[in-house]
């Protein structure tokens, strides 16, 4: 899964840095504010130890071996911050150790891996593990965790492979970076995940488990390490200045002319195809789908609007309205619940 | 037992990455080419290359940059043989059983009939070549920059680059507990083999490994706060200095320039 340098295009690579910063910094944000704990220590022990575990091979059923990350045993003892950057410290090394994956790609790497499989190891095994105490369902979710997390991972990986060809070819058609298409690159990757890897994470991290809830319990807590420890809360007012800013901003949308690529209205769309065919009909599925449902703000602007710029603004107030509205109601509803539970 | 198993294998591995860091460290203090560069030139001409092979659409180039590659390698004194046996060998299989279906199943100009209503096309045999020679040349320049530069140095370089100090405090000491946990890692297979007598059924393999992982886990942790103890001991408070970098010399900015003009040279006239 380690993607090496050359496989994907310098736009790509950029995209993935970007998509990976929103992992890192947040949890380096919140290592920042830990400093004062044993933080440095914790997630540097974790990252050498996700790094030697990569190294092991894991026999599994059939004669075969695979190796495993160790995101799903990361995120379950550390939680997913404190998962995301030791996998991706681990992964820089790989990368520069080994040259396991590239360093153009290293972004690549830490989304599919580190951001995408702590989150997702994390959120599978909290939801099957629930707060049950009982050993062979957390014995269970890690399992179930890690083999989810390995194949979602294996499967960014795969479309970013696989949307390389479509992207990015030369005039004759030639691909520059990665050869296969979406056809090719999904199957040939999901294959070796969904039969061996997936197996290989899955077995590691139950394996772990069942082995700490027999002979050491203390990293088990209900929270993960990294969540006990108390954190200063930060002032929200810059991230209400940033989503003022933004829905400020919404106006530029105007700017863009057309009609992006598979949007088109059914209008729109026999306009696209009469450049190739004199005989072009709007195909009777989108005929008959495209007036089911008539939104309330077409093209982002009430009818009563004339003005685009004015109707983006509107439309951006609204949304951001009722998304503050869903979570203070979110917020209302799980803190009166664990107020129940704590009586 | 076989001496193909699972626990010597990865033994194997193991000790490959200890003989590759000692290779590093040895190399790494002697008076070559790229040794003499400042760390900070050293990875940002090495990022450069590789953002200008990655930027390349041209085999041409991209072969001259491969070349490239090969003269620093020489005058860096980073041994042919080991690059060819550890890096172009193994990223050759690896890349070339990636590609080689490429060379049949990519539409275009057929350049060669093969049996079996097969055909090998002008477009595949460009796409193959270009992956194979990219990927050889960046992981070339990564193993060199490596071999050539200091741990420390090369984190230090980073620092002044603008990574957080936090992450490279992190990434040093995880380099410094990576050979430890290995070590003990290796004793603790060592010590199973030599008490294992027999053939160890499937289930009993992959008891092995786990408990071995959850063991350096808890090891792992143990350490982790050994090593905070001692931060404390010594007076860390949560405030993160390193070493300044020395000023550049003039031939680094040389070096830098020269770099930075290959670079832009490839990335412009491999468009």
């Amino acid at each position: 899964m380690h993607i090496p340098d050359g496989y994907l295009s310098p736009s790509t690579c950029v995209t993935m840095y970007a998509l990976a910063s929103t992992g890192w910094y947040p949890a380096v944000k919140r290592t920042k504010k830990l400093l004062a704990t044993r933080t440095i220590p914790l997630i540097a022990m974790f990252a050498a130890f996700s790094f030697v575990v990569m190294m092991f091979n894991i026999p599994l059923p059939g004669g075969t071996t695979g190796h495993a990350v160790g995101v799903t045993i990361a995120a379950i003892v550390l939680g997913p911050s404190g998962a995301i950057l030791s996998i991706s410290i681990a992964l820089f090394l790989q990368a520069l150790f080994f040259g396991d994956g590239g360093i153009t790609t290293f972004g690549a790497n830490c989304f599919n891996m580190a951001i995408v499989g702590s989150l997702v190891a994390f959120v599978v095994y909290r939801l099957i593990a629930s707060s049950s105490a009982r050993p062979s369902r957390r014995v269970l979710a890690a399992a179930v965790a890690g083999y989810i997390a390995i194949n979602v991972s294996a499967l960014f990986t795969a479309i970013e492979f696989g949307i390389q060809p479509l992207l990015f070819h030369d005039a004759l058609g030639t691909p520059l970076y990665a050869p296969y298409g979406l056809k090719i690159a999904i199957p040939a990757m999901m294959i070796g995940h969904l039969t061996v890897a997936g197996f290989a994470e899955a077995f590691l991290s139950a394996g772990m488990l069942s082995f700490f809830q027999r002979a050491e319990g203390g990293f088990l807590g209900k929270k993960p390490i990294l969540a006990t420890v108390a954190v200063v809360p930060a002032s929200i007012n810059r991230l209400w200045l940033a989503l003022g800013l933004l829905t400020l901003l919404t106006p530029l949308g105007v700017l863009a002319t057309g009609t992006a690529w598979g949007e088109w209205k059914p209008s729109e769309l026999v306009l696209q195809m009469d450049a190739d065919s004199s005989a072009a009909a709007v195909p009777s599925g989108i005929a008959k789908l495209s007036g089911i449902w008539t939104a309330p703000f077409p093209a982002y602007a009430p009818s009563f609007v004339k003005n685009p710029a004015v109707g983006y603004l509107l439309s951006a107030s609204f949304v951001v309205g009722i998304l503050l509205l869903s979570s203070l109601l979110v917020k209302s509803v799980s803190g009166s619940s664990s107020r129940d539970s704590s009586t | 037992m076989s001496s193909n198993s699972f626990l010597f294998s990865t033994i194997r591995g193991f000790n490959n990455a200890v003989a590759r860091a000692l290779v590093s460290e040895r190399l790494a203090s002697a008076p070559y080419l790229l040794q003499q560069f400042d760390t900070r030139v050293r990875l940002i001409c090495i990022f450069m290359l590789i953002l200008a092979t990655v930027f390349c659409r041209r085999l041409s180039l991209l072969g001259m940059l491969f070349a490239f590659s090969i003269v620093l390698a020489i005058s860096s004194h980073v041994s042919i043989r080991s690059l060819v046996k550890r890096v172009w060998l193994i990223v050759f299989a690896f890349t070339a059983l990636i590609a080689l279906p490429a060379l049949f199943i990519t539409p275009g100009e057929v350049i060669l009939h093969m049996p079996g209503s097969t055909s090998i096309t002008y477009q595949g045999l460009h796409t193959a070549l270009l992956l194979i020679l990219r990927v050889e040349t960046t992981v070339t320049l990564t193993t060199i920059l490596v071999l050539c530069t200091p741990w420390n140095q090369l984190l230090r370089a980073l620092r002044s680059l603008g990574i957080p100090a936090e992450l490279i405090v992190i990434a040093a000491m995880t380099h410094r507990y990576i050979f430890l946990l290995i070590e003990t890692t290796n004793q603790m297979f060592e010590s199973r083999i030599s008490r294992t007598v027999g053939v160890l059924s499937g289930s009993q393999e992959r008891a092995i490994m786990s408990q071995t992982a959850a063991v350096l886990l808890n090891k792992s942790m143990d350490l982790s706060y050994e090593v905070y103890l001692a931060m404390m001991a010594r007076g860390f408070r949560g405030d993160i200095r390193l070493l300044r970098e020395p000023h550049l010399r003039a031939w680094d900015c040389i070096g830098l320039i020269l770099i930075g003009f290959l670079a832009t040279f490839v990335i412009w006239m491999g468009r």
